[in-house]
């Protein structure tokens, strides 16, 4: 029963969202819209789940004292701290102006933006040390990016020819190559969506 | 180690130093920098400048604080190019850190143009599950969205009234800096054939041009390029200006441009040290 009731439920759903697809019909609508509530519902208890899966790691990471559980602390006391402020009765967290979003806009942005800026730094690094023309594709590789990234540069009368190389290498080459990774993706998918319906993979029931 | 080691062999330090520098000796001293508009971002543009006073056009704001400098710029721009021409906005957010994102811009741009909340633009909030919100607001907006995000049922606003489904509006432009994109256009797109162009960030700009030519997105904002290539549209189109500091992007411009010509230089200063020691190797 621990097994047949999940299969049942995943392949009948399953089945029934592939075909209400294919063959629009108003009852079809209907249990679609119906089934829409049902996953927004069964996200909520996901979210729930989440919010008590980080606070029980962090918590056991504390108690255990393993390294880095003084980021766990502060891990605990922001959510909890942003969860108090948010949910504090009788003030409006979500406009602008109150301590949710004060917090959001000169606490959290800062932070991010900081964080990202970073980069920046490191992929003039990460580029100076891995465009090297060791071999032919590397060469292809080196040359691209000097393309695309000289396109951001005015060059005068050699933007417009850069522009159009630019435009080439994005859309030729690279459309081709993801072109051919987003259909090995939509067939993996479709692969992976059968065998669970048929029940040939059955690893999101968890361990035997 | 010798001369040309030490070339392929920087410190990274010094490579951090030289970005730093270069990035505020260009924020002191900032130049123009020339700007090809490309037919993709024109596309959007003109897209918007086709709709008439009083037709919504839709907005998914995806994108964290993270993202702020390449994509905040477009979301300011096609906002007020939006409400000077009288243009009504939904807008939603399927980030878990966009919410002020959105605020921020719709708070700011609605007052510059005496704006009311409701009656010229609603703004659903957030809701998780990006797959899931689309593929509900493709039903109804009031499924995953019963109320706006400032608590009111959304069939007390006066501009929801007849707008039901994707099918009220007349495009949606998904700003974004992570997957929600791709749901948008296999959704909203792919299900519900609505017409959609998406703004992303510089690095993931590459990764939608082939949506881009098969047609199912009839624009795309790529990067602060983009952004600035819009700001343009929108400054010679009279919606925006330079007089009153609204041309975030294109101000960014010539530090991208100076920090490019730098990373470029550092990989042809590696390169002559790779050539130059192989070439002494192979006399050795």
């Amino acid at each position: 029963m621990r097994k047949t009731l999940p299969f049942a439920l995943v392949t009948g759903v399953g089945f029934f969202m592939l075909v209400q697809y294919f063959i629009p019909r108003e009852e079809f609508e209907i249990v679609y819209e119906w089934s829409l509530d049902w996953i927004i519902v069964i996200g909520c208890f996901a979210m729930l789940l989440g919010l008590w899966s980080l606070t029980m790691a962090s918590v056991h990471k504390v108690q255990r004292k393993t390294p880095g559980w003084g980021y766990s602390i502060i891990t605990l006391a922001g959510l909890f701290f942003m969860l108090f402020v948010g949910l504090y009765p009788g003030q409006a967290s979500l406009v602008r102006g109150s301590i949710f979003m004060l917090l959001f806009e000169y606490i959290y942005i800062p932070i991010q933006a900081t964080m990202f800026s970073l980069l920046a730094f490191y992929i003039a690094s990460a580029a100076y040390r891995a465009f090297r023309a060791r071999t032919v594709l590397a060469t292809i590789l080196l040359l691209s990016a000097v393309i695309i990234m000289l396109r951001l540069i005015p060059l005068g009368p050699l933007s417009a020819i850069n522009q159009w190389l630019a435009n080439f290498i994005l859309t030729v080459p690279n459309m081709a190559a993801k072109r051919a990774f987003w259909i090995g993706v939509g067939l993996g998918a479709t692969a992976t969506a059968l065998k669970i319906m048929l029940g040939i993979e059955r690893t999101y029931m968890g361990r035997d | 180690m010798n001369f040309y080691e030490q070339i392929m062999n920087l410190d990274r330090r010094w490579v951090y130093l030289v970005i730093g520098l270069v990035v505020v000796i260009t924020a002191i001293f900032p130049f123009d920098v020339p700007l090809y508009v490309t037919p993709e971002v024109r596309s959007v543009y003109d897209y918007v400048e086709s709709l008439n006073p009083g037709e919504v056009l839709m907005i998914g704001v995806d994108y964290a604080p993270e993202a702020m400098a390449e994509l905040h710029p477009m979301s300011y721009a096609i906002t007020r190019q939006c409400f000077k021409r009288d243009i009504k906005l939904l807008l939603c957010c399927l980030h878990q850190n966009g919410p002020g994102m959105v605020e921020q811009v719709i708070s700011q741009v609605s007052k510059e143009y005496n704006k009311v909340n409701g009656v010229d633009y609603v703004y659903l909030g957030y809701k998780p599950y990006p797959s899931i919100t689309i593929l509900a607001m493709g039903q109804n907006f009031r499924i995953p969205f019963p109320e706006d995000y400032y608590g009111t049922p959304l069939d007390s606003l006066p501009m929801m009234g007849g707008i039901t489904n994707y099918d009220n509006v007349k495009a949606i432009l998904n700003i974004s800096a992570g997957s929600a994109t791709e749901y948008w256009i296999n959704y909203a797109n792919g299900r519900y054939n609505a017409m959609l162009a998406i703004g992303v960030t510089g690095v993931m700009t590459s990764d939608y041009y082939p949506f881009l030519q098969s047609g199912q997105i009839f624009g795309l904002i790529g990067g602060m390029k983009g952004a600035a290539e819009y700001e343009h549209l929108a400054e010679k189109g009279g919606y925006i200006s330079r007089e009153k500091d609204q041309l975030s992007a294109y101000k960014s411009m010539p530090i991208q441009t100076t920090t490019h010509v730098v990373v470029i230089l550092f990989i042809v200063i590696g390169n002559i040290g790779f050539f130059l020691s192989k070439r002494k190797k192979s006399r050795i």
